[in-house]
């Protein structure tokens, strides 16, 4: 147990000085991933210049609009600060930095100074707003809108005066424009752009947006050159006046033109600054290392991010380093826009512009307010434009992000992921006008009122947290765009950033490619070489990469690397099915789907003497017995003397079959008879996933060829053979491969498909996932056209397979651990 | 003074595994041993909806339940957040290769603890 003996060495050694210089979002986030890591490594003083506790900045529009209080938006309340021992210095301004000393000089509101020494610094200043160098821009009532401050005086202003004018026709600015006009001022948006939101919308988006906020009341001067602020004799402004000499009344004018990092503090002690404060992976400033920079004042590899998924993500690595563990790097975010403004919902990714080379595919309903275009580049999705409905903007994203080719889905691309079948569970594609006691993730049973409020008392901000905390959206991902229309009503804005590729789990930053990449190149032969050579974060990996690398060791090096049965789940450890009381089911195999009087004896009698309470019979065609004992499996497997039917695997399940021509009056193939062989051919074999075959003896398909891994269908001439089928959460139909004319044909196609799906899977990919991420193309490129390669797969498969155990009656050369069986008596 | 219980050498449990202590009376202990052999003890039933911990996968100092991949610390029993909950923890003593559990604890900690019902039973419960 040294634990807790290190945890009290560590208490009576002097902390290290930590301060954070910016009270905001970023910040004190990173605060929170180092308190939850090491709690009492640093005494932390925290610097912020405006007298308020950390609060949600995004959520100051409904402030603004009226629709929230200044109470509802505060993330960490004045005692959250003394629970876990920061000093606050609240409404302080940071005037110095003197690296040499390493000390922090502020000065406090009642003009008193306070110092600070530090062994280590966080810059987290956050962004500035630009104000236009114009005449007149000191005037009183010339505002930005950035923060508590300018929020209050705006409210202050609209009960007194009635012209407001807002410079900027972005987010921020038509945010501003629509709170005043809530609170009942004539409003007027200046933009110098031909469209509003420029950067998020194109024209005839940006258009649609303009007139569904005109409807509403909204003024607007496009293309428009403010000139100067003109001021009445008290010092106030009055009016703006443009470049054409034209001129508007104004009591009140908000400026929302952009934000710039706010660096003035960094250069002042003459850090790098480039777009921001220039940070390497770990968010060290490149110029002092006791010094981090983090969130928006941050520019990370030449990018300074603005939405806060990858500022939390940032959070969370330089928590990881500050906590002495250095082993997470930020690697970026590649991020996309999904907006709400005024109740519009508005999506953009990537290059949504279009232009040479690019083509588009645009729907457009403006009676119902719905609009989108797909940029496709070389049949790549490479960008996305959304007005209206955006439930399907995280699919496009996806796409996007994978860069995978869009060829087979282009006819019915523009009518989102559910009008496609990969949608999952049809439904409803507007969160805001569902109850709160709607399901909104059918796999998991989350209606939205629970997800709502796991949000707010669980100060949830991105998809990730959501997921983890109610699993929504967790399982088959059909649901993800209401999820995140719901974070989005709920906190302000969408929060989803994804690291460019994807890590295996928590314990790498490597992908599922790379690892299987590491093990073939460098032959590596045991889950301890994987962690050692690819710097595993963890002494020992996760229950998501172990079993992983497991198969991944397996599947490369058969005959050489060996199973680890602690790296496999309880199922494929006893071979068995473990049901929610801690029982087990099991399944033996019936090739093909067929059985007789003595298997049915044998079984009847299983029953019986070991008292099962439930026979069933299951979708695959075999007979499944629930509700035996750990103790009982053994003795069950023995008196059933049948096979072992991997029931429980990421291996084959079964092949079904019809009847066929044996029998059946409209049968042209003897399908049972196939699916036996294929059986015999493939039983005992590991994959990425489970995997299902069937065949049928003729089209009318009764064993249900079309939504299987492999689904073979006899026709008169031959064989037809389709793949990556699937009947599970999602529905996916198969897609038809090749056909060809005899049974030894058969074999060896859908061996040699199986062979390069387990040959380069990622775990836990189906055969249709593993399909739409190589291409079918590629598939039959592989198998089909290559008739060497073919062969050559189907002989690796065979040669995997051969001698492989039957782990009911053969453990030992199965390695399974008999000890497992037998509870230990306690004398 | 704590009376000391063998169980079984520290071969018998699998590195990065588990084995399940029948008791006279109450539901299994689980005792796990680490990478670093380690041994910890706690009820075999996760706090989450009564899974048996003693199958789950161990790494680190935790185990993931087998049942909803809950993860629970092995030195208290804590799962992880964000899910709540606590599976009782047995005292462990291991000396000289050998494993021992508290014969008090066996004989009392944690008797009223139950394994939730499946299967047809079920259908009689609820009409």
């Amino acid at each position: 147990m040294s634990l807790p003996q290190e945890y009290c060495k560590r208490a009576t050694m002097k902390r290290s000085q930590l301060v954070l210089v910016g009270n905001g979002m970023a910040g004190v986030r990173t605060l929170e991933e180092l308190l939850k890591l090491a709690p009492d490594l640093y005494d932390i003083t925290v610097f912020g210049a405006e007298p308020h506790p950390n609060y949600n900045r995004i959520l100051l529009s409904p402030v603004l609009a009226g629709e929230q209080t200044l109470e509802h938006i505060v993330l960490n309340d004045w005692a959250w600060y003394q629970e876990h021992g920061i000093t606050l210095h609240a409404g302080c301004t940071v005037t110095e930095v003197n690296r040499a000393r390493r000390t922090v000089h502020a000065l406090g509101a009642d003009g008193q100074t306070i110092n600070a020494p530090y062994d280590r610094l966080i810059l987290a200043t956050g962004s500035k707003p630009f104000m236009l160098p114009i005449p007149g821009n000191d005037l009183d009532g010339v505002l930005a809108y950035r923060d508590i401050a300018d929020t209050q005086a705006m409210i202050a202003a609209s009960a007194q005066y009635r012209h407001a004018v807002v410079i900027g026709g972005g987010l921020l600015g038509l945010e501003a424009a629509n709170g005043l006009m809530k609170r009942g001022m004539q409003v007027s948006v200046v933009h110098a752009g031909e469209w509003l939101m420029e950067r998020q919308l194109d024209l005839v988006a940006g258009q649609m947006l303009q007139k569904a906020l005109q409807e509403r009341g909204m003024q607007f001067l496009m293309s428009a050159q403010t000139q100067a602020l003109l001021g009445n004799a008290d010092g106030r402004v009055q009016a703006v006046r443009f470049k054409d000499g034209s001129e508007v009344p104004a009591d009140l004018v908000v400026m929302a033109v952009g934000i710039r990092p706010n660096t003035a503090l960094a250069e002042s002690m003459r850090l790098h600054v480039n777009r921001g404060i220039v940070v390497n992976d770990t968010l060290q400033t490149t110029t002092d290392a006791r010094i981090y920079a983090v969130g928006e004042c941050a520019a990370h590899r030449g990018t300074a991010y603005g939405l806060v998924a990858p500022l939390f993500e940032q959070g969370k690595v330089l928590a990881n380093h500050l906590a002495e563990f250095g082993i997470g790097r930020y690697l970026g975010s590649q991020t996309s826009t999904k907006l709400k403004v005024t109740g519009i919902d508005l999506f953009s990714a990537g290059d949504f512009m279009g232009g040479a080379g690019t083509e588009e595919i645009l729907l457009s309903d403006p009676g119902s307010g719905t609009y989108k275009k797909l940029v496709l580049k070389d049949d790549k999705l490479v960008g996305a434009c959304l007005y209206g409905n955006t439930v399907d903007g995280s699919w496009y994203f996806k796409l996007l992000r994978e860069g995978r080719s869009v060829s087979d889905l282009r006819d019915r691309l523009v009518f989102g992921e559910s009008n496609i079948g990969e949608g999952g569970h049809a439904g409803q594609d507007k969160a805001t006008s569902m109850p709160d006691d709607a399901e909104v993730c059918g796999c998991n049973g989350v209606t939205k009122g629970a997800i709502c409020k796991a949000i707010r008392e669980k100060g949830l901000f991105t998809l990730d947290e959501v997921r983890k905390h109610t699993k929504a959206s967790a399982s088959c991902g059909s649901c993800t765009g209401l999820v995140e229309q719901i974070l989005m009503a709920t906190v302000g804005g969408d929060y989803s950033a994804t690291p460019r590729t994807k890590p295996v789990c928590a314990c790498t930053d490597h992908g599922h490619q790379a690892v299987r990449d590491a093990i073939r190149t460098h032959k590596l032969l045991s889950k301890e070489e994987v962690f050692a050579f690819m710097e595993w974060k963890t002494p020992n990996g996760c229950p998501s990469c172990r079993p992983a690398i497991n198969y991944y060791l397996l599947s490369t090096w058969p005959k050489e690397a060996l199973d680890d049965p602690q790296s496999r789940a309880v199922n494929e450890r006893s071979h068995a099915n473990i049901q929610k009381d801690g029982t087990y089911s099991v399944v033996p195999r019936m090739w093909g789907g067929e059985t007789n009087a003595a298997e049915l004896r044998r079984i009847a009698d299983v029953v019986d003497k070991y008292r099962i309470p439930t026979v069933k019979v299951t979708g695959g065609q075999r007979i499944d017995l629930l509700g035996v004992k750990k103790e009982d499996l053994q003795g069950v497997w023995n008196d059933i003397g049948m096979p072992c039917g991997h029931a429980y695997g990421k291996s084959l399940r079964t092949v079904k079959t019809c009847v066929g021509s044996e029998w059946c009056r409209f049968g042209t193939q003897d399908s049972t008879q196939m699916g036996r062989n294929l059986e015999h051919a493939l039983w005992r074999m590991v994959a990425p996933h489970k995997v299902k075959l069937a065949v049928s003896g003729c089209p009318r398909n009764c064993a249900e060829s079309g939504i299987k891994d492999v689904g073979v269908i006899g026709v008169d001439s031959g064989w037809e053979i389709y793949v990556a089928g699937n009947g599970g959460t999602k529905t996916e139909v198969a897609q038809f491969f090749t056909k060809v004319k005899t049974a030894e044909e058969v074999l060896e196609v859908s061996g040699a498909f199986l062979q390069l799906y387990r040959e380069e899977g990622w775990y836990l990919e189906r055969t249709v996932h593993y399909v739409a991420r190589v291409g079918l193309d590629y598939v039959k490129a592989k198998v089909l056209e290559d008739h060497a390669n073919r062969k050559a797969l189907w002989a690796r498969l065979q040669a995997a397979l051969e001698g492989e155990p039957d782990p009911w009656f053969d453990g030992e050369k199965a390695r399974v651990d008999a000890r497992q069986f037998v509870p230990i008596a306690v004398a | 003074m704590t009376q000391w219980t063998y169980i079984c050498k520290l071969e018998d449990i699998p590195v990065l595994g588990a084995r399940r202590v029948a008791r006279a009376q109450g539901l299994e202990v689980a005792v796990f041993r680490t990478a670093t052999h380690e041994v910890f003890a706690l009820l075999d039933r996760c706090p989450h909806k009564g899974g048996p911990l003693s199958q789950g996968i161990v790494f680190g100092q935790s185990v993931a339940c087998p049942l909803h991949n809950w993860t629970i610390g092995l030195c208290d029993g804590q799962a992880q957040a964000p899910d709540e909950g606590c599976a009782p923890r047995f005292q462990v003593r291991l000396e000289d290769g050998a494993v021992y559990l508290d014969a008090d604890e066996l004989a009392h900690h944690a008797l009223h603890e139950t394994r939730p019902l499946a299967g047809p039973i079920l259908r009689a419960a609820v009409p």
